[in-house]
């Protein structure tokens, strides 16, 4: 009776070679955008240049929502060093902020050395003038990284740029066959990596706070399992393949436990495993589904998804304690909380006339936002600058990744060409 | 069964409401019209010789159902009389829930019923997969699936099925068969299905 249960191929791919499956688009920023011209590198070494950093620079400083980079076409000089910058020119332009970069070949282990200034036009002076370099392999890097010191410059607050995403994408092959994907990118889409791929699902991926080990669940022998993975080695471990649920693993703050889901003893709950021992805890009882744990920054908390109300809602369980207290009571589908970094506030998926939507709850006032106005949205996480939020929507039929600004007012979309993408996860700094 | 489902579905276009339907819809809308029935039958991969008792309500009922067809649909409903006259209507396999419940509907019992009544006289693993629509978060998905699944396992276990045989997994949404985005799609993904 029982069908043989057909394992298929599981790849485990550390190819250096990189695609970008997923493309921009930004659907909305701020009212007034900070006007800011990205001025080409200049490049002084021999050869094409494989990368346009400045190209890169301005793009992530337009997906912020905050900038508005000035169309090259209506530069009306390249300047590449201070000598040549002429404030009038840009003043005329209503430019506010310049940036002006130039590239050299170096050696040794930096054969590329990277020099760039950042102007305020207004006041006519100088406000970053600052060096790096690497491998030509890096030059997307190294234009991430003068994004994230450009916008800390402007707003005070750290970039993100140089983050990386993890996410699933899945495509339907035929019948109930599906492949699906474990793909970790820049958070920009770019240079794509393919982590794992199988014919069964993969889900739940998530990061170690140190940004170097993941850990997902795959069905890939048929069964679910938790598995954790180091990033540069490939190097994975099967944590958990108990009977029933192995899902939803979140790494602690500290990195020393996970907390995740299992259903060993006939319902799902929330267990947190001390990673050194592998040590297990049970830390919710109840006939009802206990799902979806999410740390509190401080560690000393962890919030979940429970329909012990009837409906799903989320609850604190304070580990010291013990103690558990409902945080949503609007609407009657609040699920996958994730706090932000300051632990003042929790992002969630909120349904509201029948309707799935991304929401912030300020935890002192009780207050919710609903960030997202597109359909079926899920799987939020957050950036960890706590700038944006990226989730899981559904566009024309297809399953998209979309970014929303913490105050709701910067959007864009990451849709692929050719399958579903979900279940983003964002990378620590 | 699957071919002949499929192959009335794509003949028949004149029925009032085997209409623009896919193979699954018709074979739960066909179920349901034959929800008395205790046709112990093959399922499309096992036959089971005890299999043949028929009632004669049922008789009718399912002679009902396919003279909708045959009113509309000329030499299908004869074709589909000839299937259903040389092999034995399948047992349901599939079992359909509500959103976020994992309440077992009556039909479900009544097919259950006769799935137990099959079960108690084979042996093997009987395997329970549990499914939930995309509505909802993935996780909460998975247990909810899971749930249902349990449902469907502990409804089988006390009707006699030895609970030792029985698995259960569950997919969440990870694993639609219909892949809309409309109340259409997601009820015929909210299902246990036993393999």
């Amino acid at each position: 009776m029982k069908k043989l249960l057909v394992m298929f191929a599981v790849f485990c791919l550390w190819s250096t070679s990189a695609w970008s499956e997923l493309t921009i688009e930004i659907t909305q920023g701020v009212d007034n955008p900070t006007s800011i011209a990205v001025v080409p590198f200049l490049w002084q070494g021999s050869g094409p240049i494989s990368e346009d950093l400045a190209g890169i620079v301005a793009a992530d400083l337009h997906r912020s929502g905050q900038f508005k980079p000035l169309s090259r076409g209506d530069m009306l000089g390249l300047p590449h060093e201070q000598q040549e910058v002429f404030y009038r020119d840009w003043r005329a332009l209503g430019v506010e902020y310049l940036l002006v970069g130039k590239i050299v070949q170096g050696s040794g282990d930096q054969p590329i050395q990277v020099q760039y200034e950042l102007f305020d036009v207004l006041k006519q002076s100088r406000l970053l003038f600052k060096r790096t370099g690497g491998q030509v392999s890096q030059l997307r890097d190294i234009a991430h990284l003068i994004s994230d010191e450009v916008y800390l410059q402007l707003t005070g607050i750290r970039g993100a740029f140089s983050t990386n995403i993890l996410y699933i994408s899945a495509k339907k092959l035929s019948g109930s066959n599906f492949s699906y994907r474990l793909v970790k990118a820049d958070a920009d889409g770019a240079r794509s990596l393919l982590i794992l791929e199988s014919r069964e699902p993969i889900v739940s991926p998530a990061w170690a706070p140190n940004g170097k080990e993941i850990a997902y669940v795959s069905f890939e022998t048929g069964y679910p399992a938790i598995y954790r993975q180091h990033l540069a080695s490939g190097k994975r471990k099967r944590l958990t393949h108990f009977k029933g649920l192995n899902s939803a693993p979140a790494w602690s703050p500290d990195g020393k436990s996970m907390a995740m889901v299992l259903s060993k003893d006939g319902n799902p709950e929330i267990y947190i495993m001390d990673l050194a021992t592998e040590k297990l805890t049970r830390i919710t009882n109840k006939f009802s589904i206990d799902t979806e744990p999410s740390w509190m920054p401080d560690g000393k908390s962890i919030i979940f998804t429970s329909n012990r109300g009837g409906k799903p809602q989320l609850y604190q369980y304070t580990l010291a304690t013990g103690w558990i207290e409902r945080l949503t009571f609007e609407g009657d589908y609040n699920a996958r909380g994730r706090p932000l970094p300051d632990g003042q506030s929790i992002v969630f998926v909120h349904r509201n006339k029948g309707q799935f939507h991304i929401a912030v709850q300020d935890l002192a006032k009780g207050t919710i936002d609903v960030l997202t106005k597109t359909f079926l949205d899920e799987s939020p996480s957050i950036a960890p600058n706590a700038s944006m939020v990226m989730y899981a929507t559904q566009r024309r039929g297809q399953g998209i990744l979309a970014a929303v600004s913490i105050d709701g007012r910067v959007k864009f979309h990451l849709p692929s060409k050719y399958r579903d993408v979900r279940e983003p996860a964002w990378s620590p700094f | 069964m699957v071919a002949f489902l499929k192959s009335t579905n794509r003949r028949e276009t004149g029925g009032i409401i085997l209409m623009n339907m896919d193979p699954k819809s018709l074979s739960k809308l066909l179920t349901v019209t034959i929800a008395a029935v205790m046709i112990a039958a093959c399922s499309s991969t096992d036959t089971d010789d005890s299999a043949s008792a028929t009632s004669d309500a049922a008789q009718q009922q399912q002679e009902g159902a396919v003279s909708t067809a045959s009113d509309s649909g000329g030499d299908v409903s004869s074709e589909a009389m000839g299937g259903r006259e040389t092999m034995a209507e399948p047992l349901k396999t599939v079992f359909y829930f509500n959103f976020d419940q994992s309440a077992l509907l009556p039909d479900t019992r009544a097919a259950l019923d006769a799935q137990a009544q099959r079960l108690r006289d084979t042996t093997g693993i009987v395997r329970l997969e549990g499914h939930a629509d995309e509505r909802g978060t993935r996780e909460y998905n998975l247990a909810l699936g899971e749930r249902r699944a349990k449902a469907v396992a502990n409804y089988l276990a006390i009707q006699g099925v030895d609970r030792a045989r029985i698995e259960t997994i569950s997919y969440g949404e990870e694993k639609p068969v219909a892949l809309g985005h409309s109340e259409q799609s997601w009820s015929l993904n909210r299902r246990v299905e036993l393999k």
